[in-house]
């Protein structure tokens, strides 16, 4: 095995443990605020694993899309921030 | 095995271990705040390096423009999630009252209702 095949199973692994951590946030959070937060860091984390496939099998094909992704990722957060009423807080 | 791919594993890794610390942090701190704390670090640190490897492995200017963009924009809009997030968090009473050492904003909207 190359070098950068083993730190792409080091990186998969550990960028699961993440994604699994805020799928585990996004299911139990307390309130809607955690959840949007946990989504948040499940988008972020896509990011990165999009952006280390990239850089470990040498191609930017998927550079448009992380672009997008980082454009757009501030529009359900803002959103669900901006427009929760303090009654329907759960 | 040359020094650039060393790189650009090392860099892969720091991305995935922020990942990683990320997930786990948002998993065991208390409040909304607190995770706001942890959440940051992929959305920025992680990004940037994993952004850096690219760049090391596809050294052309369209690639380093793109990658500029990148994190232009996410440096952009992740204080503005942020703020926003802490704001309702704030307002709506999910935060810990007994983990804070001090609450600036509390004493502010205390003097401001007075006058």
């Amino acid at each position: 095995m190359t070098f950068l095949a083993v730190v792409s199973v080091i990186a998969g692994i550990m960028f699961g443990v993440g994604a699994i951590a805020a799928v585990y946030r996004i299911i139990r959070g307390p309130s809607i605020l955690d959840r949007a937060l946990a989504t948040d860091v499940l988008l972020a984390i896509a990011i990165c694993g999009l952006g280390a496939e990239m850089a470990i099998n040498k191609h930017i094909d998927t550079l448009v899309v992380m672009l997008v992704l980082a454009m757009f990722a501030v529009v359900g957060s803002i959103s669900i921030a901006r427009f929760m009423a303090k009654e329907d807080a759960s | 095995m040359s020094a650039a791919e060393i790189a650009v594993g090392l860099l892969i890794l720091v991305s995935a271990f922020l990942s990683m610390a990320a997930g786990i942090g948002i998993v065991r701190f208390p409040d909304v705040l607190t995770r706001l704390h942890a959440a940051t670090k992929p959305q920025v640190l992680g990004l940037a390096a994993v952004l850096v490897a690219i760049i090391v492995q596809v050294p052309t200017w369209g690639v380093l423009t793109t990658a500029v963009l990148v994190m232009t924009f996410q440096l952009l809009t992740q204080p503005m999630t942020a703020h926003m997030l802490g704001r309702a968090a704030y307002r709506t009473d999910h935060v810990r009252r007994d983990l804070l050492i001090e609450d600036d904003l509390d004493r502010d909207i205390a003097e401001h209702d007075q006058q």
